[in-house]
């Protein structure tokens, strides 16, 4: 098997003194679409922001392409094609969409802005509608859009998503995992997913991981998550 | 406004008149009436005379009439110049373009017939709405500041006013970059103010250079401490930032304060070198401006020449801001105001874009600082205290964080509104923040509150539906 493009190995991360990751593996492999699901307070964002540099990763160590990165300030974990669309979205609201998109292209090397740009029109066509529009006056789908489309403006090679399910309704949602699907079969984008809505990311994922306590406490395929007992009971029947 | 006091003084006379005509057509009804009085009852019938009684009831005619008659002329005064405002404001607004015009130019046909000697004023003033008009408020806007000393080359007290406006205007848009674009709240702008002006004194009196050297020297030192004081309060946002801006205004004065042997300490800097017209000084002399260009000697020259230089930096200022909007520097400030988390997931370093806000407000500060030192010729740490910080950035707030129409039009009403009620001495401030509290109740986010963006794509470049409906396409 190939190097991974990501690699978390026995990550620790705390808030103060308190650990919100006690030792994490993860691996994410060139093209995939890797979930971490998990009840609220398990760690999943802290994972996330973590990987982004903020907070910093106490113990273990984070490898991104071969270069270690856990020591790195946010902004230059940024430039290294990664890329992320935050939890609850982090649009700037009182820039129009277009001046929203440019901002993501901020750190595009050798990118040509115009192709980017017309990338993400064609993935999610009502932010090209919208291009004049401020970010603030948007939906919360559109704005989730945007937020993914800001990220994709940086050609990255690893895209962190932190719930873009978040508080939107079931036919955005599908709309928005179409799009995440389409850019990972059309445009080999490896995509790490963080999500509540266990279904969809399972049914997405090629690989997910059951994050409790800030401990990974299960892993697998997609499939077999889905059709694990601990894993329907706990994340899936329930919650229905 | 010279042709406000003969109009307002004309009726004040006309007052006057009609109230003595009163005053004498009461006197001869009420001589009888109440002037004289028969008296019968004891004994023989006897005249009395009343004396007090005529002169108070004729006193009262008299004021009453004289009280209507003011209001009568003084009305048909202020509605005149009323009107006239009135039609200035509207003729920018969208709605009655060119009827108002029309009416604005029958006005000033009047105006010029009954007084002649105004007519560079009304010619402005119809020229701006014009401008305002066809080209927008903010052409008006400069097509007014630039033709400002023609409408008022004879009034030198209106050309100060100006160019006091015009500093704060500078300030405004310097701060502006700081508050309104980068969100960094800085109550300690004035340091910069200070540092601009020391270091031109200092410079322009140690080694003689000329203004023109000097001044971006100023500005460099003054973005030199916008870095220094960018540094240690890079991790702070908030309260916690305005209290250490705070705190480096206030060291920045006691510094000049006490420091006598570099600064002279609270006696000032005096005498310092006035600015000249490229190495032409304004004086009475046979190499001075004046004899240079064969005109006759007038102080005006170098305040009309000061109105320009200041009208200058300030649109530097004003130029610079709306470029480096639109460069990555500039949206990113604009983007650390709304998001610093997400600011930095796109890969900024919101450390340095901290940094180059600081150090651009601060340079254009100085600038303001120099200019400010040399229109005065004197400086001492007075002039640099916390009250200046505050109404700096009461103007940027009053304006709209951001806005640099808004932040213009706040520096023009705080420095006017200041002049205007200069008789009120110390309850100046009490109206001031009375003001300050109903603007903020009738627009919480400022006089203009929309930000424009500051890219658009191609196709909407085209001619937005309102105006293609004026047929002006």
């Amino acid at each position: 098997m190939s190097e991974p493009l990501l690699s978390i190995k026995g990550v620790s991360a705390y808030y103060g003194s308190i650990a919100a990751l006690k030792g994490i593996d993860v691996e994410v492999m060139p093209g995939e679409i890797v979930t971490i699901i998990g009840a609220n307070g398990a760690g999943k964002s802290t994972l996330m922001m973590t990987i982004c540099g903020n907070p910093q990763a106490r113990k273990g160590s984070i490898v991104f392409e071969g270069r270690d990165i856990t020591h790195l300030p946010t902004y230059q974990i940024m430039r290294m094609k990664i890329a992320q669309s935050p939890e609850g979205r982090r649009i700037f609201p009182r820039m129009t969409v277009f001046e929203n998109l440019q901002m993501g292209a901020a750190t595009a090397e050798g990118g040509d802005f115009k192709s980017d740009l017309a990338r993400v029109y064609s993935l999610f066509p009502i932010l090209e509608q919208r291009s004049s529009q401020r970010g603030g006056t948007l939906s919360g789908g559109e704005q989730q859009m945007l937020s993914i489309g800001r990220a994709l403006m940086s050609r990255p090679r690893l895209l962190l998503l932190d719930e873009p399910s978040l508080g939107l309704a079931p036919l955005i949602v599908r709309q928005i995992f179409t799009a995440i699907r389409e850019l990972n079969q059309q445009e080999k984008l490896t995509i790490f997913l963080v999500e509540q809505n266990a279904f969809h990311a399972l049914k997405l994922a090629h690989r997910g991981y059951v994050m409790v306590n800030g401990k990974i406490a299960m892993a697998g395929t997609g499939k077999e998550l889905l059709e694990k007992p601990e894993v329907r009971s706990a994340y899936l029947e329930g919650g229905r | 406004m010279s042709a406000a006091r003969p109009a307002f003084s004309s009726a004040l006379a006309h007052a006057l008149k009609d109230a003595l005509i009163a005053g004498i057509v009461a006197f001869g009804l009420f001589i009888l009436l109440l002037g004289f009085l028969t008296d019968d009852q004891r004994g023989p019938l006897r005249l009395l005379s009343r004396p007090v009684l005529l002169a108070s009831a004729v006193g009262i005619v008299f004021a009453g009439r004289f009280i209507v008659s003011v209001i009568y002329h003084y009305a048909a005064a202020l509605r005149y110049w009323l009107a006239l405002i009135w039609s200035m404001v509207c003729g920018a607004a969208i709605k009655f373009k060119w009827p108002l015009l029309a009416i604005m130019l029958i006005f000033a046909v009047i105006r010029i017939y009954y007084a002649p000697q105004t007519w560079p004023l009304t010619a402005v003033a119809v020229a701006t709405v014009f401008i305002a008009v066809r080209f927008g408020l903010s052409a008006a806007f400069l097509m007014l500041a630039v033709l400002f000393p023609v409408a008022f080359y004879d009034n030198p007290y209106f050309l100060g006013i100006a160019i006091i406006a015009l500093t704060y205007i500078m300030l405004g848009w310097g701060l502006n970059i700081v508050v309104g674009l980068a969100g960094l709240l800085d109550l300690g702008y004035v340091a910069f103010y200070a540092v601009g002006a020391y270091s031109y004194a200092i410079i322009a009196q140690t080694y003689g250079w000329s203004f023109w050297v000097c001044l971006p020297l100023a500005g460099l030192f003054a973005a030199f401490f916008g870095i220094l004081l960018g540094f240690p309060v890079l991790r702070l946002r908030g309260d916690y930032l305005a209290i250490v801006t705070l705190a480096f205004g206030e060291i920045v004065r006691i510094v000049l304060l006490n420091w006598v042997t570099f600064t002279n300490g609270p006696n000032g800097i005096g005498s310092i070198p006035r600015a000249s017209f490229f190495g032409i000084p304004f004086t009475a002399g046979d190499d001075g401006f004046a004899a240079r260009f064969g005109l006759e000697f007038d102080p005006t020259h170098r305040t009309v020449f000061l109105f320009y230089v200041i009208l200058a930096l300030a649109l530097l200022t004003n130029w610079v801001t709306i470029r480096l909007r639109k460069l990555p520097v500039g949206r990113a400030w604009e983007a650390l105001r709304e998001d610093e988390i997400a600011v930095r997931s796109l890969g900024i370093n919101p450390t340095n874009t901290k940094l180059t806000a600081f150090a651009i407000g601060a340079m254009f500060g100085g600038f303001a600082g120099a200019f400010f030192a040399t229109r005065q010729g004197f400086i001492s740490p007075d002039s640099f205290t916390f009250p200046e910080s505050a109404l700096i950035l009461a103007i940027v707030v009053l304006g709209g964080m951001g806005s640099q129409l808004g932040v213009a039009i706040a520096a023009i009403v705080v420095t006017a509104s200041f002049e205007l009620f200069r008789e009120f001495e110390q309850f100046r401030l009490v109206i001031f923040g009375f003001g300050m509290v109903v603007i903020m109740v009738w627009r919480p986010r400022g006089l203009v509150s929309t930000r424009d963006p500051t890219a658009y794509l191609k196709e909407r470049k085209t001619i937005s539906v309102e105006h293609v409906a004026e047929g002006r396409g």
